[in-house]
């Protein structure tokens, strides 16, 4: 089976080297032959990486402990989920996973793509295929996945305890998905600029797609962080580790490029920077997969270190290098076809979302970078952790969220003193009520309550927009409110899905606001005794020793203690947190001890319970006890993303497409608030 | 003023605001990122070097581990082959932390000449990767 895999990964390279050449001809020369063989290479790649990708698959699954990769990552008793899931657990098949992923993307994009577009799609391919054959070399030449052992051992080493949890079924898949799908928006930027097609276009061609990559790093992230959360066993579900950061970094930069390009298409404004925009998002998830790679910065996240860190830094270098020329060769063709008027306009207040989009990711690159540069600069390493990250970010992202209320509300060009009031009235008059019934109520930390202000804020904005929408839908067509309601959004999929979308960052907001209230305690207890606690929310809980007990499961050995859990002296739970031993086939011990949080969720706030052992010989345990209000909240949060992000993506034409060419003269005439 | 030079002008205040929020971040919440050996050498060349805190990046030394569950303390000892030192931490310990594995430890050196760590971060070995751990 590695034999195939092995020859499907050698003709997946020449595909892709034949991708790449049949697609700067194609591109260059418009030989309808080279285009089509660029179409068929890009199909071909995906048909190749699927074999290969297959016989990894049937090598995890039927345990050919010969292949080093099956051997290094999985074992005999590894439960057959998690047997799927080392596919992409590991060096070399992480990688075989992105390249069919890309694969299949690129094929995907020439595809569907609407004919109108096809004097980009040599260019597309070349851009693919490029970038999927570096990841193809890599195998090859330096972390292949199919490689032998000189002897086939009797098990394999087993998958890490820590990966061996759903979250991490599910959650590395789509990050990588995020990561991956960014790879097409990038494509069609550089086919634009190549073909100096440099309309709006190109911009209509990737917006699904950038809807989507951005949909997947976004529920990547979350369930990142549940399953830190839910795993980790240290009661938080972000840390400002290099790895977090890695996959936070092209997210923002994909949030600011979500944006500016409305600004683009309405205005022709701001071209040079959505191009900067896209390829630096490229760059930085190719980035986050070197950072996790290539041990150049010390993250407890880390693979081990390998020569594969060299192949991404040159590749880091070809994608700065390439965009710079390109940018520089074509700087005059994208100029701007409009000057902003007001400060008072949408357009300024995208400028600003822009700037601190960038900012925050700026921040965070550099707080993740620090360790490495200090060592440069000044010869000692000096690290920054969470409080770094916390001072930057916070007043930052407050900032930002304030915002996410005035930019889909204030008016394209110039606001007039109308449409200030007319919008912002309701919205100013929510928040300062938020803001005297915490102080009323006893609240006095800055940052929650500004917190909490600003989410109402956006909040009542958006809920008065869908109630004028409608209203004016209920007006027109004598539509039941439900009706209206969905019509609205459904003809206006961008615009409403986009608020949704919206809604979900602020309930993010809301969420991480508990943080500050969190309550945590250690405590060692005899059977029959207990602590209280008052949480945040005033109530006591009463926690109560109930014992240890000890038992075989699966393919590890437990210790489980367990505590009876009172809310206001009523009984509401029994928690049971464990610690597991992994066994190997022949019962013998293997990895670490891994800890198993017991959690109880509420809405309003989670107990988190972690058993950290046993006085030694005696039924005496020691627990740490938290509190963690509004966590509930974030999986809430990312669930309401999905669904306007979704929304936004939706496939159909909502509405009968515009002009075309230069349509973008027409466009800035059309009023700025539809439905209203 | 004209619109494009306020918006201008704003930004640039951004942008300071950011910078500024950036440098004396690194500067209060910087913390130096040392080997045993190098702790050795700042303290020699300045005793008050004691109350600074710092991360000490280093291997547990094999058989120093002695854990007391009911005070939740744990010492052992640290090196890079060249220095040695003692080190106190009190609280959890990951489950990654075992004999002879690579360690970081933020905390200070107190007067005695004992590291007393206020967080334990222990990396995995090299037989598995991908292991992440928490602060």
């Amino acid at each position: 089976m590695t034999i195939l895999g092995q020859l499907a990964l050698w003709l997946s390279f020449l595909l892709a080297g034949w991708g790449v050449i049949a697609g700067v001809l194609g591109g260059r020369r418009g030989t309808p032959a080279y285009v089509q063989s660029s179409r068929r290479a890009t199909y071909g790649l995906a048909a190749a990486l699927g074999v290969a990708s297959f016989a990894l698959m049937v090598a995890l699954v039927r345990h050919d402990f010969n292949v080093a990769y099956v051997a290094s990552y999985t074992a005999r008793n590894l439960p057959t989920p998690y047997l799927i899931s080392a596919f992409w657990g590991g060096q070399a098949g992480s990688l075989l996973f992105w390249a069919v992923i890309l694969a299949l993307f690129a094929a995907a994009a020439q595809w569907i793509t609407p004919r109108r577009h096809a004097p980009l799609m040599p260019w597309v391919a070349a851009v693919t295929s490029g970038t999927t054959l570096f990841f193809v070399a890599v195998m090859l030449f330096a972390a292949n996945p199919f490689a032998r052992l000189p002897f086939t051992p009797l098990d394999g080493n087993g998958l890490n305890p820590q990966l061996q949890n759903p979250g991490m079924v599910v959650h590395p898949p789509m990050l990588y998905l995020g990561y991956i799908s960014i790879t097409i928006p990038f494509a069609f930027a550089v086919a634009a600029l190549m073909s100096r097609r440099l309309d709006t276009g190109w911009l209509h061609a990737i917006r699904k797609w950038t809807l989507l990559s951005w949909t997947f790093l976004g529920i990547g992230i979350t369930l990142g962080m549940w399953w830190a959360y839910v795993e980790l066993g240290w009661g938080g579900y972000w840390a400002w580790d290099p790895v977090e950061n890695a996959s936070f970094l092209p997210w923002l930069t994909m949030t600011a490029f979500l944006h500016s390009v409305m600004i683009q298409e309405k205005r022709g404004m701001l071209k040079r920077w959505n191009v900067i925009l896209v390829a630096l998002s490229f760059f930085l998830s190719i980035f986050g997969t070197f950072i996790t790679r290539s041990g150049v910065i010390s993250s407890v996240h880390s693979f081990t270190q390998s020569s594969v860190g060299y192949w991404f830094a040159a590749f880091l270098i070809l994608i700065v290098a390439g965009s710079a020329w390109l940018l520089t060769t074509r700087f005059d063709d994208l100029e701007t076809e409009a000057h902003l008027e007001s400060a008072l306009s949408r357009e300024a207040s995208f400028f600003f979302n822009n700037l601190l989009l960038v900012g925050i990711a700026f921040s965070v690159l550099w707080g993740t970078l620090f360790p490495m540069v200090s060592e440069l600069v000044r010869g000692t390493q000096v690290t920054v952790g969470p409080p770094f990250f916390n001072k930057v970010n916070i007043p930052i992202g407050l900032l930002l969220l304030g915002l996410t209320g005035i930019g889909p509300l204030i008016a394209w060009r110039h606001a007039s003193a109308r449409n200030l009031t007319r919008h912002f009235t309701v919205p100013v008059v929510v928040a300062l009520g938020v803001v005297a019934v915490a102080l009323l109520m006893g609240g006095r930390e800055f940052y929650p309550i500004v917190t909490w202000a600003l989410a109402g804020f956006v909040l009542s904005g958006i809920i008065q927009e869908f109630g004028r929408g409608v209203g004016a839908r209920r007006r027109l067509h004598g539509e039941h409110p439900l009706a209206a309601l969905a019509q609205l959004i459904g003809r206006n999929r961008r615009r409403y899905g986009g608020y949704i979308v919206h809604v979900g960052i602020v309930i993010y907001f809301v969420a991480f606001t508990g943080a500050a209230f969190k309550v945590e305690r250690e405590a060692s207890l005899m059977p029959g005794q207990s602590l209280e606690l008052r949480s945040p929310f005033g109530h006591t809980y009463t926690f109560t020793h109930l014992g240890v007990s000890q038992f075989t499961q699966l393919n590890r050995f437990i210790s489980a203690a367990t505590l009876d859990v009172a809310r206001d002296g009523q009984r509401v739970q029994v928690l049971t947190s464990e610690k597991r031993q992994h066994l190997d086939s022949f019962g013998r011990r293997q990895f670490e001890p891994t800890t198993e949080a017991a959690i109880r969720y509420t809405l309003a706030e989670d107990i988190y319970v972690v058993y950290a052992g046993s006085v030694e010989g005696t039924d005496q345990a020691v627990y740490k006890i938290t509190i963690n209000p509004l966590v509930t909240l974030l999986w809430f949060g990312g669930l309401v993303l999905l669904v306007g992000g979704i929304i936004t993506m939706w496939p159909g034409a909502p509405r009968p497409p515009g002009p075309r060419g230069t349509s973008s003269a027409v466009r800035r005439t059309e009023p700025a608030q539809v439905g209203v | 003023m004209k619109a494009p030079a306020k918006v201008f002008l704003a930004g640039i205040v951004v942008i300071g605001a950011v910078g500024w929020l950036m440098a004396t971040g690194i500067s209060e919440t910087g913390v130096y990122f040392l080997t045993p050996s190098e702790l050795a050498q700042r303290v020699e060349a300045d005793p008050s070097f004691r109350n600074i805190g710092v991360k000490m990046g280093a291997n547990v030394v094999r058989g120093t581990i002695t854990r007391e569950v009911a005070t939740q303390t744990i010492t052992f000892r640290v090196t890079d082959g060249q220095t040695e030192w003692p080190v106190v931490y009190r609280g959890l310990a990951p489950d990654t932390f075992t004999d002879d594995v690579e360690v970081v430890v933020e905390g200070r050196l107190d007067d005695g000449g004992v590291f007393q760590a206020t967080t334990l971060l222990a990396k995995c070995g090299s037989r598995y990767e991908a292991v992440p751990e928490a602060p």
